[in-house]
């Protein structure tokens, strides 16, 4: 059955499907109606979970991390400044192997205040061994929410599901809701074997002397790199249930393409108008879109990019003093094959219409490496 | 009360406290009223270290570390979950140092309270940040000295008794460990109360308040006969001293630790008298 709904209300919608028991949230733009609805479905009797209002987004991530370590599904959502302010607790939990599922709208961050969207918030936290998924629309919103838990359960490390602030989070579209069974078979109900119990106590996280640390931390490292396959048989399994298929890295009209436009997020969508329209004009380009963004896709990304003469690369994040962080990763992946030519499209929502992505198409075509703001 | 027959044991020998530390006997006690029922949630402090090195633990029941500042959030979610799991009767307790609960952490601990959570919130009260080489903090009392404060603290003891007064909570205590019964008897009243539960215990530092590491009884009972820590606790919004102080001067306290060596007397024992004229207005 096809609904309308926004992307913020789609990973509602999946959540709710998901049945997480413990909920802790605090309200941000433009995260705030992910919860609020979640709050709605608690109040109704129509979600069975325990919802802690907190004080701070540190303390909403807090509460999910003492849920989980008893081996309790949980959620919490935020957004830019709130995700900021969670900042340690993203690295406590990810070294703690916990297995949470957060969604993130994204937005800029200040100084000075902006509420639209960019993906610095996000991109910013990288480093902290969770992973994370951009969606592009309210149906990967939906699904990607569910495919979240099943990888965050299966491997134990937590995820973020990023939806571009407004432009997904406030926009409706028809989107193909799953049924309860569906969503039942994919994901089994959690057991983690890490969660305490007065029957055999332990100390979770006590201090590691440093060679053991080394090799705690090396082991979270092949564990994030491993993850992809775990993402990969989880985009398998749930394309057979729900005939929604998905992959890593995405392609768009990239047969004979002597250039590719990177992407991630909702740029999509408006990417690919303007991938027909350069193509209408001679042009032969084609679009690749991120979706998995960690564990990053290196290899998939190299497969299909190893077959265009130069790559343009759309940037919503930047490393300031070097380049988009985007355009850094799929250098990185890349490792010199194909010349790649970074431009930071949107900052803070500025408005992405196609023509500033053909704009971006002609400056990478004249200037096949480097980077640069338009 | 016969001590005696509180014979559990929650924690082991072999931790890695200083000698003389009054952050040990006051878990120790705790554990003997509170039972093996309990999950233990830790921010960063003394007893971050105290708890053991892996793969030892110095507790024998469960227990969490936490960042600095949200130990009664991660104690919310631990309760929330064992709620869940049906596992109500299983206590949750935050033991957390000054710096957790009067400074960092405070934002987290009035939300907790605020919440009425079903936990026990301990402070062990050490007065400075210790863990990290005895800097003041915001219960340092007035012209101790610190590393940070090195002519003596200017400011006053923060009143963290009647900043949680005012979250309505169900139960507030202050303990040290110089009165086990008292300490204990308290212990087990919280357990049998549900909502949030605040004990404030003064946890006398040998290495921080520059005294001999056998004296930390003494100087624990010291503050309690001097009238410098009331021992008290507040039911239901009723207060009751528990042990009225015998006012020995406030001079027997003092000179125990090197601390208060540039302390001025007088001042300490106003502000001592200050504290209590404005406690009496409660009872």
């Amino acid at each position: 059955m096809r609904v309308l709904l926004t992307s913020s209300e789609a990973i509602s919608r999946a959540v709710k499907l998901v049945r997480p028991e413990v909920i802790s949230a605090y309200p941000i733009t433009p995260q705030t109606h992910i919860v609020e609805e979640i709050a709605k479905f608690v109040a109704s009797g129509e979600l069975d979970a325990t919802f802690i209002r907190v004080e701070s987004e540190i303390s909403a991530l807090a509460v999910v991390i003492g849920a989980v370590a008893q081996g309790v599904r949980s959620f919490t959502a935020t957004s830019s400044h709130g995700l900021l302010y969670m900042h340690e607790l993203l690295h406590w939990s990810a070294g703690g192997r916990l297995p949470i599922v957060m969604a993130v709208a994204n937005r800029a961050v200040g100084a000075p205040w902006n509420i639209w969207c960019d993906q610095q918030d996000t991109l910013s936290q990288r480093d902290t061994g969770w992973m994370q998924v951009y969606a592009s629309s309210a149906q990967e919103a939906f699904d990607f929410t569910i495919l979240a838990y099943k990888v965050a359960e299966s491997v134990f490390l937590p995820c973020m599901v990023c939806i571009d602030g407004f432009v997904l989070s406030h926009t409706a579209e028809p989107i193909l809701l799953s049924s309860r069974d569906d969503v039942n078979t994919f994901l089994p109900p959690f057991d983690f074997p890490l969660r305490l119990s007065n029957q055999d106590p332990f100390t979770l996280w006590p201090i590691l002397e440093p060679a053991l640390y080394h090799r705690q931390r090396k082991d979270l490292f092949r564990d994030a790199s491993r993850a992809l396959e775990a993402w990969k048989r989880a985009f398998k399994e749930w394309g057979d249930i729900s005939g929604r298929c998905y992959r890593p890295i995405e392609a768009y009209r990239l047969e004979d393409a002597r250039c590719a436009i990177v992407c991630m997020g909702a740029v999509s969508s408006t990417a690919r108008v303007a991938v027909d329209r350069l193509r209408g004009r001679g042009e032969k380009v084609g679009l690749i879109t991120v979706k998995l963004f960690r564990p990053f896709p290196k290899e998939d990304l190299l497969e299909i990019a190893s077959f265009v003469e130069h790559l343009v690369v759309l940037d919503r994040g930047v490393s300031y003093g070097a380049e988009g962080v985007l355009t850094q990763e799929v250098k990185g992946a890349l490792s010199g094959a194909v010349p790649v030519f970074g431009v930071v499209v949107s900052m803070g929502g500025r408005e992405v219409f196609p023509e500033l992505i053909e704009e971006a198409y002609f400056v990478g075509r004249r200037r096949p490496e480097g980077m640069g703001w338009i | 009360m016969d001590l005696k027959a509180f014979s559990y044991e929650g924690l082991s020998s072999g931790h890695l406290a200083c000698a003389g530390c009054g952050a040990v006997l006051a878990m120790r006690l705790a554990l003997k009223a509170i039972g093996s029922n309990a999950r233990v949630v830790i921010p960063a402090s003394c007893w971050s270290i105290i708890a053991g090195r892996h793969p030892d633990a110095s507790l024998k029941v469960p227990m969490m570390h936490s960042t600095f500042e949200v130990a009664p959030s991660i104690a919310s979610g631990m309760r929330a979950a064992l709620n869940r799991l049906g596992l109500k009767d299983t206590v949750v307790m935050v033991w957390a140092g000054d710096g957790a609960t009067y400074d960092i952490g405070f934002a987290s601990l009035s939300a907790a309270a605020e919440r009425n959570e079903d936990i026990i919130y301990v402070c062990y009260d050490n007065e400075a940040y210790m863990n990290t080489g005895i800097q003041r903090s915001s219960s340092t009392p007035p012209g101790a000295w610190t590393t940070t404060t090195p002519e003596g603290k200017l400011e006053e003891k923060k009143n963290i008794i009647l900043a949680m007064y005012a979250h309505r909570i169900p139960y507030i205590a202050t303990a040290t460990v110089a009165y086990p019964e008292d300490f204990i008897a308290k212990f087990q009243k919280a357990k049998r109360i549900k909502g949030f539960r605040f004990i404030l215990v003064l946890s006398p530092c040998p290495t921080g308040w520059r005294f001999e590491e056998k004296r930390t009884v003494e100087v624990a009972r010291l503050a309690v006969e001097t009238g410098v820590f009331p021992l008290l606790e507040i039911e239901n919004g009723a207060w009751r001293i528990t042990k009225e102080p015998m006012w020995l001067p406030v001079d027997r306290y003092l000179k125990v630790q090197s601390r208060f060596a540039k302390a001025s007397t007088e001042s300490f024992e106003r502000s001592v008298k200050e504290n209590w004229r404005f406690l009496e207005r409660f009872l």
